[in-house]
């Protein structure tokens, strides 16, 4: 799906949405989330292919996959809190945006300790100890 | 999820909206705010709908 169709998609949305809203109706926020939604599932497609190309350059260079799979979640993570953050602040709940962005930190900063650890551990036996 | 969904959804905020004013200009505001409770609540299940599929989706795409 090329950018035009996405940046049409997009001000459609963004105006049925405005509209809702003005009319009174709590939906329009609900309009806005499925936007977004929307032109996710738009550019799925190009992303699978990013993914399955990261994929196998993995598999030629890195014997063990497990740091490619870690950094595919850790992107998946960001991803998710970043959509629940926008939506949050849309919506006007900033306090709740924040939190959600500090929930996906922690649970980023988690899943990678071991990859942190192991590249440590690598520069320690570098070292000329 | 194609951008009817979006339209659907749409003409469902609007439909409710000018119903609410609809009702309350005729004088029965306790209808007015039963149909809007009545189409928010219809919307949400269509929105979780989408959201668990976009959820499922990154999650199978992410591999967690």
């Amino acid at each position: 799906m090329g950018i035009i169709q996405i940046v049409g998609a997009a001000l459609v949305v963004t105006i049925l949405s405005i509209l809702v809203k003005r009319m009174g109706s709590d939906i329009g926020l609900m309009v806005s989330i499925l936007g977004g939604i929307l032109i996710f599932f738009m550019v799925l497609p190009q992303l699978i292919e990013v993914i399955s190309v990261l994929g196998n350059l993995a598999q030629n260079i890195d014997t063990n996959l497990n740091h490619i799979t870690i950094i595919l979640r850790v992107i998946g993570v960001a991803y998710i809190a970043e959509f629940g953050a926008q939506i949050c602040k849309d919506a006007g709940e900033g306090a709740i945006a924040s939190k959600i962005e500090l929930s996906g930190k922690v649970i980023i900063m988690v899943m990678s300790a071991p990859v942190i650890v192991s590249f440590l551990n690598v520069i320690i036996t570098m070292l000329p100890s | 999820m194609d951008i009817s969904s979006v339209f659907q959804i749409a003409t469902v905020g609007i439909l409710v909206a000018v119903l609410n004013q609809v009702l309350n200009s005729v004088g029965r505001s306790e209808q007015a705010t039963m149909t809007t409770l009545a189409g928010v609540v219809i919307v949400l299940f269509w929105v979780i709908h989408h959201i668990s599929d976009l959820f499922s989706t990154v999650q199978t795409l992410f591999q967690f």
